[in-house]
């Protein structure tokens, strides 16, 4: 059987690991090299690295950390931040990831998705929409959640889906580092309009979160920062993973 | 020396890296040259089976992985692509594979079945069931899960060919043994614990 896949994303600023609330506000967590590290000797399903100041500093990750992290982690790597050329996907695959996440310069120009799933097949693209409620509903922002664009989250959901996206990460800008639970009517509605695996991202505490999100969601994965990285309520850092045991007893208990 | 066949398919970095970290050399070459020189071959690859096929072809490997695999009998791992090029035939490209085993590659087809709502890809992580008694098994336990990306599979015509069997809409041979040829669709570089003592389990044979 085909397993729900958890996994955790590490956020960069840059070289250092952090963690935001609501796209903000962001906690230094620690060495980016040693917290995937930690995740990898947990045997996490996958592990996502995206800097969140990549596009603002018009720059891309840096591909010295993605390949010093997949020189010792044997599991599935997502990296993203900055991701703008077809040059930049290659120098993101050889430098060991396996899919590359594009999140402004998607939205923006939905034609570079096009260009680039044909250039690395779509199971290496990942397109990542951040999306915030307002008084109109849900609606997409790029820049890191700073950019306001007209469009409704579904509808980019299936159109990056037809430019041959392979993945969707759907992150929710309002439950971000809240650890409030995901908002699973947003992964409702973008895994009932598309065909394509969605990652639930933003607002989950425990395994319950992440069974919402799969079973409520129609999510087939889910991502989680605080809750792998923060322990008790004063949110210390403390890398941790739930066991096998304890995802299987969450996913698949009757 | 173990070999690792490059021939422009996908990035081969994982599964060096992956036999290094467990103490093996290994050379990553496209030269037939030092493909003959080979001990051992990991015949990694991600893509389509007809650009595969034809890759192999122009940077003229198939002589020589031809004899080393048939006559001489060297070991040799096909990852994913690398596995599904060994069978007959191959439905993506409708072309001829390199046909050492009895098996053609064929998409998932999920239509007027029960799993029509599975999702192509099969992407994730889904578990291995062992059949008979293969020694890329011999530290893994049954029912381990392993990490698949893929859209097509081997569909053996020989039982005998099966060394571990996936469920995704169709049970499906995820792992194939025949002699000195191994395969397996899900990739053991990017799986864990499970995966380096299947790649370790590979090397260590004499």
């Amino acid at each position: 059987m085909l397993l729900p896949r958890i996994f955790p994303t590490i956020l960069l600023n840059g070289i250092g690991a952090v963690k935001t609330v609501k796209f903000d506000a962001p906690t230094y967590i620690g060495d980016p090299i040693n917290t995937a590290r930690i995740f990898n000797a947990n045997e996490v399903d996958e592990l996502a690295l995206l800097d969140i100041n990549a596009t603002a500093e018009n720059r891309m990750i840096s591909l010295e950390i993605v390949s010093r992290i997949s020189d010792e982690c044997f599991m599935p790597l997502t990296i993203g931040g900055g991701v703008k050329t077809i040059e930049d996907i290659r120098n993101a695959i050889n430098a060991g990831a396996e899919k590359v996440a594009i999140n402004s310069h998607a939205i923006e120009n939905p034609g570079f998705v096009r260009e680039a799933s044909n250039e690395f097949g779509s199971t290496t693209v990942v397109v990542s929409i951040d999306v915030k409620k307002d008084a109109d509903g849900y609606r997409v922002y790029t820049r890191s959640g700073k950019m306001p664009t007209s469009k409704d989250p579904v509808a980019v959901a299936v159109e990056m889906q037809s430019m041959g996206a392979g993945e969707l990460f759907v992150n929710s800008i309002d439950q971000d580092g809240t650890m409030a639970g995901y908002d699973v009517e947003l992964i409702r509605q973008i895994t009932r309009s598309v065909d394509v695996p969605v990652v639930a991202c933003g607002g989950a505490a425990n395994l319950e979160d992440i069974r919402s999100a799969i079973y409520d969601g129609g999510a087939s994965a889910a991502t989680a920062g605080s809750m792998f990285v923060f322990q008790g309520r004063k949110r210390a850092v403390l890398i941790n993973f739930p066991t096998r045991a304890e995802i299987e007893e969450a996913l698949f208990r009757e | 020396m173990l070999v690792i066949l490059d021939y422009g398919m996908g990035n081969l970095r994982s599964v060096l890296r992956r036999v290094e970290k467990l103490g093996h050399k290994a050379l990553l070459t496209s030269d037939p040259a030092e493909l003959e020189k080979a001990s051992k071959i990991i015949m990694p690859g991600v893509g389509a089976f007809n650009s595969g096929m034809s890759n192999l072809e122009t940077r003229g490997l198939l002589p020589t992985l031809n004899r080393k695999v048939l006559q001489e009998k060297t070991p040799i791992l096909g990852i994913c692509l690398g596995m599904q090029m060994m069978c007959r035939w191959g439905e993506e490209g409708d072309i001829a594979g390199l046909g050492w085993i009895d098996a053609d590659c064929v998409r998932f087809n999920f239509e007027d079945k029960q799993g029509g709502y599975l999702r192509i890809p099969h992407m994730g992580w889904n578990t291995v069931e062992q059949k008979g008694d293969c020694l890329l098994f011999d530290k893994v336990d049954q029912s381990t899960r392993f990490y698949f990306v893929h859209s097509y599979y081997v569909k053996p015509h020989a039982e005998t060919l099966i060394a571990g069997t996936t469920d995704y809409g169709v049970e499906f041979a995820s792992a194939i043994h025949q002699g000195n040829i191994y395969g397996t669709q899900f990739h053991p570089e990017k799986s864990h614990q499970a995966g380096a003592n299947m790649i370790q389990a590979f090397l260590a044979q004499a």
